[in-house]
């Protein structure tokens, strides 16, 4: 990878005035005080479908008219390919399972998949990320080796690799849900590790840092309370970025078959891959309603992520109101910057 | 210095790769294992040398890869490199056409949406490439597929070629792989068209998505390119804006468009995976997808260390191309 690619997305917007509330320092909500006509839209547009996947995903059992293994009701088979009808408003599978339970349902499944993927890959690449820039020498030298090589590495295919360690490729609920987890968790540790590590090597030559050494502080404490506190930062750019290649991720699993076997819990890209041959002969209802749900979530996320980026880079961000944030125009705009910046497209 | 971590690189890839695929276990036992007795496993397992030593096995792994040799399939019993030679004509085939529908789409609209930057083209267009973006390939082919090869039967559902495309281009002997050319071969403009109307929904699908890619970053960049002095300086000469756009701010940003070819080089083999899939386009996804429903993790190992090899190789040409053409970049 080029030099330039190394830098992560700098130039963050200029820090909320000191005296505001907490609650509107937020990450979220500060953007969204800053925001202005188009991007504010899209942060909004984001930020309720993302709310929206969540309340699914959490009410899923109260929403879901029946289970996403469900056969019948009572007596009463629902039987396979059944269009949709006022029993089974989005229609049945090849299966025999009620499409919309188990869109419903699906979406409690990429939330534990994202939500674990995210919150392991941010630990462990923020962890090295802080080795790898405040100890420097060999041990950086390794570590951002492995993660150049790792990123490199098609993501879904690595994921792939994730599946056939951890469950042989026959997944279970959870062995499945690990899985995709375990392989989002390898795919995204490179990225935080790399921002991190930039934004530690930046922080380490500020002068209270020096302050801390010469009053002998010991190198863990400088670490984790000088410098991890002012690196971090940009990080919920990544995150949001992360989310929508990590459901794409699961989809695209799931969809090589994969992912979660039907009767374990209903999984998105699995529904699709079986409705490959319904579309040939015109069943509309088994693809296209799994994949809208995709689509509105990884939508969602994304744009959410995008806004932020947006919001976060002077050149790009609207100049509608630019009394509280003069849009300085950089004296000497790199524009192989933004190549990082740009969320890589998933599956 | 830096082009020498190529070697470092492509050998940590095919070393996890092989230490990932064997971690749990031999591939034997993982695609036989419950259809055959304890003893006749023991015995295949033995026969192919899986129990030996790990490290053993990996020296030699090494020593097989360096000479070309990437073992044989266990459920068709081909060599793993005939596989990779005979279904990676296919993928390349699919992931060019894809690379020209991206460029094609992407590079003129990125131009218009920073050209109408913060008005309804811009905000259309970005929000189209952001639908782009978060619709899973094989979604979108099935959408088109739905729209149209069933819906309005104007293309064809899947495949390559049609039975008597194939028969046509088979007597006059093409074994290019790559079916364009055999098609150009017959001379017969009914084959040739035959295969472009098969391979137009497969390129579509695996395209859109990096030109929502290619939009965004044209964008961004001739934002940036159209703010500088010299742009002004025309501008101030009497330039009109659409020829500023076309002639003078367009060339320096396309220069990140080659670093991130590269990068969706990635994207799209992955991409391939699963369009092949959709379609029924019979090359390396396809392949990859059957085998891995086979549980044949011999094939598996082989074609994902050729994808990830690929994908390194590409983004390390990428750089040096990156360099030779930007006098900024540095290693």
């Amino acid at each position: 990878m080029a030099e330039v690619l190394s830098t992560g997305p700098v130039g963050t917007a200029a820090a909320a005035p000191s005296h505001d509330p907490w609650y509107r320092r937020l990450p979220v909500v500060r953007q969204l005080r800053q925001a202005v006509g188009l991007q504010r839209g899209m942060l909004v547009a984001g930020l309720t479908l993302t709310v929206l996947f969540v309340l699914v995903a959490v009410l899923a059992p109260l929403l879901a008219p029946y289970g996403y293994s469900q056969l019948r009701s009572g007596d009463v088979v629902f039987g396979a390919q059944q269009p949709p009808s006022a029993e089974h408003w989005l229609g049945t599978t090849v299966g025999g399972y009620d499409v919309l339970s188990r869109v419903v349902y699906g979406a409690q499944t990429a939330l534990l998949v994202v939500v674990a993927g995210i919150i392991a890959s941010f630990v462990l690449g923020v962890l090295l990320g802080l080795l790898a820039g405040y100890l420097g020498g060999w041990v950086d030298r390794v570590l951002v080796l492995v993660a150049d090589a790792i990123y490199a590495f098609p993501s879904l295919l690595l994921a792939i690799l994730g599946a056939i360690v951890i469950s042989k490729g026959q997944s279970n609920l959870w062995g499945g849900i690990g899985a995709t987890a375990l392989s989002i968790t390898v795919v995204f540790i490179p990225q935080y590790l790399r921002v991190v590590r930039a934004e530690v090597l930046r922080v380490k030559g500020e002068a209270f840092v020096d302050a801390a050494r010469v009053i002998g502080t010991r190198n863990g404490r400088i670490m984790t309370r000088h410098v991890l506190r002012n690196s971090v930062r940009t990080l919920p750019l990544i995150v949001t970025l992360n989310a929508s290649e990590s459901i794409l991720t699961l989809a695209g699993l799931g969809f090589l078959g994969f992912g979660i076997e039907p009767t374990q819990a209903a999984e998105w890209g699995y529904d699709l891959q079986r409705s490959i041959a319904d579309v040939t002969s015109g069943i509309w209802w088994t693809s296209v309603f799994p994949g809208v749900a995709i689509v509105l979530v990884a939508l969602g996320v994304t744009l959410m992520g995008e806004s932020l980026n947006d919001l976060a880079d002077p050149r790009l961000r609207s100049r509608v109101r630019s009394t509280t944030s003069p849009a300085v125009e950089p004296v000497e705009a790199e524009p192989v910057e933004t190549v990082e910046t740009t969320p890589e497209a998933g599956a | 210095m830096r082009f020498l971590l190529i070697i470092p690189t492509v050998f940590i890839l095919v070393t996890t790769v092989f230490w990932l695929m064997r971690a749990t276990g031999d591939p034997i036992t993982a695609a036989l294992g419950g259809k055959l007795t304890a003893a006749q496993l023991a015995e295949r397992v033995h026969a192919a040398g899986y129990d030996r030593p790990i490290l053993v096995q990996y020296v030699e792994y090494l020593g097989n890869v360096f000479r070309g040799d990437f073992g044989t399939t266990l459920s068709d019993n081909r060599p793993v490199l005939e596989v990779l030679t005979t279904y990676g004509t296919a993928t390349l085939e699919l992931t060019v056409y894809a690379v020209i529908v991206a460029l094609v789409l992407g590079i003129p609209l990125g131009m218009v949406a920073a050209y109408f930057r913060d008005r309804w083209p811009d905000a259309v267009l970005r929000v189209w490439a952001i639908v782009a973006y978060a619709t899973p390939v094989f979604f979108a082919g099935l959408l088109l597929k739905l729209v149209f090869s069933v819906g309005l039967g104007w293309l064809p559902v899947a495949g390559r070629v049609s039975t008597s495309g194939e028969i046509a281009i088979r007597r006059a002997g093409g074994t290019s792989g790559f079916m364009l050319i055999d098609a150009i071969r017959t001379g017969d403009p009914a084959v040739v068209g035959d295969v472009l109307q098969h391979a137009a929904l497969p390129a579509t699908a695996l395209g859109l998505l990096t030109a929502g890619v290619f939009l965004r970053l044209v964008r961004t960049n001739m934002i940036g390119t159209l703010g500088r002095e010299y742009v002004g300086a025309a501008r101030s000469r009497g330039v009109r804006e659409r020829r500023l756009v076309t002639s003078h701010a367009w060339r320096p940003a396309l220069i990140p468009i080659i670093t991130v070819v590269g990068l969706q080089i990635a994207l799209l083999l992955v991409g391939a995976v699963l369009t092949e899939t959709t379609f029924e386009w019979r090359g390396l996804g396809f392949q990859l997808a059957q085998y891995l429903q086979a549980r044949d993790f011999v094939a598996v190992q082989g074609i994902v260390a050729l994808i990830a090899v690929v994908v390194a190789v590409t983004n390390f040409l990428v750089d040096v191309i990156a360099a030779l053409v930007d006098p900024r970049v540095r290693y």
